[in-house]
């Protein structure tokens, strides 16, 4: 800065370190500033503690008796402890002890913080030091020897000389690491594809569709107009994989007016009489879409608000999703239970890669 | 510890007079010359036990976040000795009634079992939490400290590298810590990074499988996160703190502009005793406001979400604050952002996103470097600026500071569409646009303010301040008096330096390279707006000016 390169108002001793300091360093396209002086440090100024007897005697006591607090903090904590148990299972012995062990340790640290911090400020020698500072790099005799060791050394082992040697070095040291990076192909299994697995869900012809979470199959004529069921394949509950089956199969099940829906060429056999079945499962990022708006026939995921459009098989209307949800076909079988066409024609959930 | 060798030099009279450590028999000397002689601590003390450090409140912020740590690994490590990273599957049958029966991963489990059947160990769960929100934000704005006083400049760019590095790394520390307990929640949030990972490129989707351990969510993920929750990543982060700290010893803290204060030197109070007590203090004050939050506000309420299943979600689901602006980033995206090309799907609502917060991140960590090329300046820097005497940066600051504001207000969109009755639509286009214009006026209004705030300064130096007082002047003309600063005062307000934008001149090839065109409008846009500060001169014939009418200040 300014008074570092000034040379005139500043003492003598500051203008020879500043030369040290910069060691001649460019200023880049810095122009000197203020050409006023420095005034050197203000007068001190002494505290009340300094020059009241009283004040420093009260500031004492109040150090010490912010510690014995802080000692009494403690005792408190320890004895909520016992005082408040929380086995019997009651919400709100569990409240006082959280409440009354963190108020005493809280104490105990205040007490302890207060103090130190008041001892430092009010009772400890107001005296501010100067500490000068040294340019970070080194010496020019110690930059010059640490060279010359690393010539030395070089010399001595012939490193830059028997480049052979060297490079093959490097080569070893850049290779080694290699099998320990392969290792960790086994953070997943060998035998699966993840393409494979994002490709297919659990439904299949004849899943009938159950209610989440309790399993129970849904009948055509349970679903009246405008409800919604929170739907799973039939038989997930018992999987062994459950969560990863559910985290694909997941449906949402709707019943609208038919004439409602606009249903695309192809499409008009995967719905039974306005019930619509689609992927509860976000094409963005994988959140369920857990909200509908009975009126508007919208689809709204909480995560990050794509909206989907049941009337148009859920076509995103708003959000960051691309893809509309991917609608499962289904039927009724011979009982009246809805049951699936087949598995979803397309991947369910956020996108990848290798998606065509 | 003098005290009690003197009290035991006391037979020979002399106690007061000589602080010198002669054998004796006292136990502290006893115990000391033990210590020296086997490890030359003296040394140590010598060095460091009377180091200087200049105070400011805010030189507080870094060490807020210094304790706030400590406070994570204290409670942190108490909480290991009861939780279970395991997703293995099991029925709860713990005191909290509303869960009896359910099934659950052992980690939910065990969880509950620490906030309801372990005294005092919802209040540590709590302190856990708090703190490591605390952790973040405390280096955030530590980080926005030294960015808008230039402390980063030579010779601490790398420090700011590594103190970046700490905060990724605290971020990381804090997503892997809110996974574990497998609750609803923190499962959504893995589940939008399963997708995001999913959308990246090449190398989404075997990412995943092999972050999971096969499809999502696997049984793998809560094992792997405590991993690096409690080892991999505190051990990094240990060593980067270490030596953040060491740069701090090695450089010397900075200081502010003041009386007496130079380049070459630091005023302030030494370690021992002041610092130690004020900052060993600070310490516990720190630790007692993140137990009294602790203790009077609940944070992460687990038993609230139950355990984690992929089909039901809360609305209004948000993420620890710090992930928000990754989470609102998301959520800004307009429709349609994803294209199916050469057979392969193509995320860009993912993408974008991603660069976008990358690309915030990269800036931010090479800010230093950015700006000592464009002022060429290769001194060593130990006086912060002020943020208004560096316009430009301050107000590069204040823009990314807008743009990670509005990714961060979007990851509350929702909430604020339904708390204030909103569209969700109109909300998301607003913060939208905020996103894309608020950092451009953010910038405009800062630098102007900067600058007005300069003249200002230099209206005060020059002129004085307005005293209040009214004067009758003989003419019948009213005036009011202008005090001067006090030559303390008026340093403060003196001692910076402008840069000025760089002359284009050909190089020693008689060229002008792209690269010098590129530098010389960077340094343009930089500098072209500046306030020199007051000089000897101006000072003089300004006082001078007023000199009548001062008659009674002090100048």
């Amino acid at each position: 800065m300014a008074h570092d390169e000034v040379s005139g108002p500043h003492s003598a001793a500051s203008d020879s370190s500043a030369v040290e300091t910069s060691r001649g360093a460019s200023t880049g396209t810095a122009v000197i500033g203020s050409d006023v002086v420095n005034p050197g440090e203000p007068p001190h100024r002494k505290r009340v503690t300094d020059l009241d007897p009283k004040k420093n005697k009260h500031a004492e006591r109040t150090v010490y008796t912010l510690f014995y607090l802080s000692i009494a903090g403690s005792i408190f904590a320890v004895a909520s402890y016992m005082a408040f148990p929380i086995e019997d299972g009651d919400p709100a012995a569990l409240r006082l002890n959280t409440l009354f062990i963190g108020v005493g340790i809280a104490l105990a640290l205040f007490g302890i913080g207060l103090g130190a911090v008041h001892w430092g400020k009010a009772l400890m020698a107001d005296k501010e030091g100067i500490d000068l500072r040294h340019p970070v790099a080194g010496s020019a005799e110690t930059q010059a020897r640490a060279i010359e060791i690393f010539d030395e050394a070089d010399r001595e082992s012939g490193f830059g000389r028997r480049t052979l040697i060297r490079n093959s070095l490097i080569g070893a040291i850049i290779a080694f690491p290699l099998p320990g990076l392969v290792l960790f192909r086994g953070l997943g299994p060998q035998d699966q594809d993840p393409v494979e697995l994002l490709s297919h869900t659990m439904w299949k012809k004849g899943s009938r569709l159950t209610l989440d979470p309790s399993g129970t199959p849904v009948k055509a004529a349970d679903v009246t107009i405008g409800s919604v069921f929170h739907i799973i394949p039939e038989g997930l509950n018992e999987r062994e994989d459950r969560l990863e089956q559910k985290a694909k199969a997941a449906v949402l099940l709707m019943r609208l007016n038919p004439a409602d829906l606009n249903i695309s060429p192809g499409r008009e056999s995967w719905s039974y009489d306005g019930i619509v079945a689609y992927s509860k499962i976000c094409t963005h990022v994988g959140c369920p879409v857990a909200l509908y708006e009975q009126q508007t026939h919208h689809l709204l995921c909480p995560c990050h608000q794509s909206t989907f459009d049941v009337v148009n098989e859920c076509e995103v209307i708003f959000g960051p999703a691309k893809r509309p949800l991917p609608q499962l076909p289904i039927e009724v079988d011979s009982e009246g239970y809805l049951v699936a066409q087949s598995d979803f024609h397309e991947p369910v959930g956020p996108s990848f890669w290798e998606r065509p | 510890m003098t005290s009690t060798i003197d009290r035991t030099d006391a037979p020979a009279g002399s106690a007061d007079a000589t602080p010198v450590v002669r054998k004796s028999g006292g136990f502290t000397a006893a115990a000391a010359n033990y210590l020296e002689e086997r490890t030359s601590i003296s040394g140590v003390v010598k060095e460091f036990g009377r180091k200087i450090f200049p105070d400011h409140w805010s030189f507080l912020l870094g060490e807020v976040a210094l304790y706030s740590f400590v406070v994570i690994i204290l409670s942190g490590t108490f909480l290991t000795f009861f939780f279970q990273a395991s997703m293995v599957e099991t029925h709860y049958d713990g005191s909290f009634v509303p869960l009896k029966g359910v099934e659950m991963s052992a980690a939910m489990d065990s969880a509950l079992h620490i906030s309801f059947d372990v005294r005092g160990g919802l209040l540590v769960r709590q302190i856990h939490h708090w703190a490591a929100l605390l952790f973040i934000a405390a280096i955030g704005l530590h980080m926005l400290r030294v960015f808008f006083t230039g402390a980063f400049r030579k010779p601490r760019e790398l420090n700011w590298v590594i103190g970046f590095t700490l905060f990724v790394l605290a971020m990381a520390e804090g997503f892997t810590g809110y996974s574990l307990p497998d609750d609803l929640l923190s499962g959504n949030g893995l589940r939008i990074i399963d997708g995001l990972i999913k959308g990246i490129p090449f190398i989404g989707t075997w990412t995943s499988f092999l972050l999971f351990g096969g499809e999502f969510p696997g049984t793998q993920i809560v094992g792997r996160f405590y991993t690096l929750h409690i080892l991999l990543l505190p051990a990094i982060l240990v060593a980067a703190l270490a030596l953040h700290l060491v740069f701090v010893v090695v450089h010397k803290h900075t200081q502010f502009a003041g009386a007496g204060r130079t380049e070459q030197n630091v005023i302030g109070y030494p370690i021992l005793p002041v610092y130690a007590a004020k900052a060993g203090g600070f310490f516990f004050l720190v630790f007692g406001v993140i137990a009294l939050m602790a203790s009077f506000f609940t944070i992460n309420p687990i038993w609230n979400y139950g355990p984690y299943d992929p089909s039901p979600v809360s609305a209004g689901t948000q993420p620890d604050w710090y992930i928000g602006f990754a989470d609102g980033a998301l959520r800004l995206i307009p429709p349609g952002w994803e294209f199916v090309w050469l057979n392969h799907t193509w995320s860009f609502n993912i993408i974008v996103p991603v660069l976008a917060l990358v690309g915030l991140l990269v800036l931010v960590a090479i800010y230093p470097f950015v700006e000592g090329w464009v002022t060429g300046d290769k001194r060593e820097h130990h006086i912060l600026d002020r943020p208004r005497n560096a316009p430009t940066r301050t107000a590069i600051g204040a823009a990314g500071v807008t743009f990670y504001a509005g990714l961060w207000a979007a990851a509350s969109s929702d909430l604020m569409a339904t708390h204030f009755q909103l569209s969700i639509e109109g909300v998301i286009h607003t913060i939208q646009a905020w996103v894309v214009l608020g950092p451009f006026i953010a910038y405009f209004v800062t630098k102007r303010v900067c600058i007005a705030l300069m003249k200002k300064d230099r209206e005060i130096v020059l002129h004085g301040y307005e005293s209040g007082r009214i004067v009758r002047l003989p003419g019948g003309e009213y005036i009011e008096v202008h005090e001067q600063v006090d030559e303390y005062e008026r340093w403060k307000l003196v001692d910076y330096e402008v840069y000025e934008p760089i002359m284009l001149r050909p190089n020693a090839q008689g060229k002008i390279t792209g690269g010098m065109r590129f530098r010389a409008r960077m340094s343009r846009w930089f500098f072209e707006d500046r306030i020199a500060p007051a000089s000897k001169a101006e000072l003089e014939s300004g006082h001078h000016g007023h000199g009548e009418i001062e008659g009674g200040s002090n100048h």
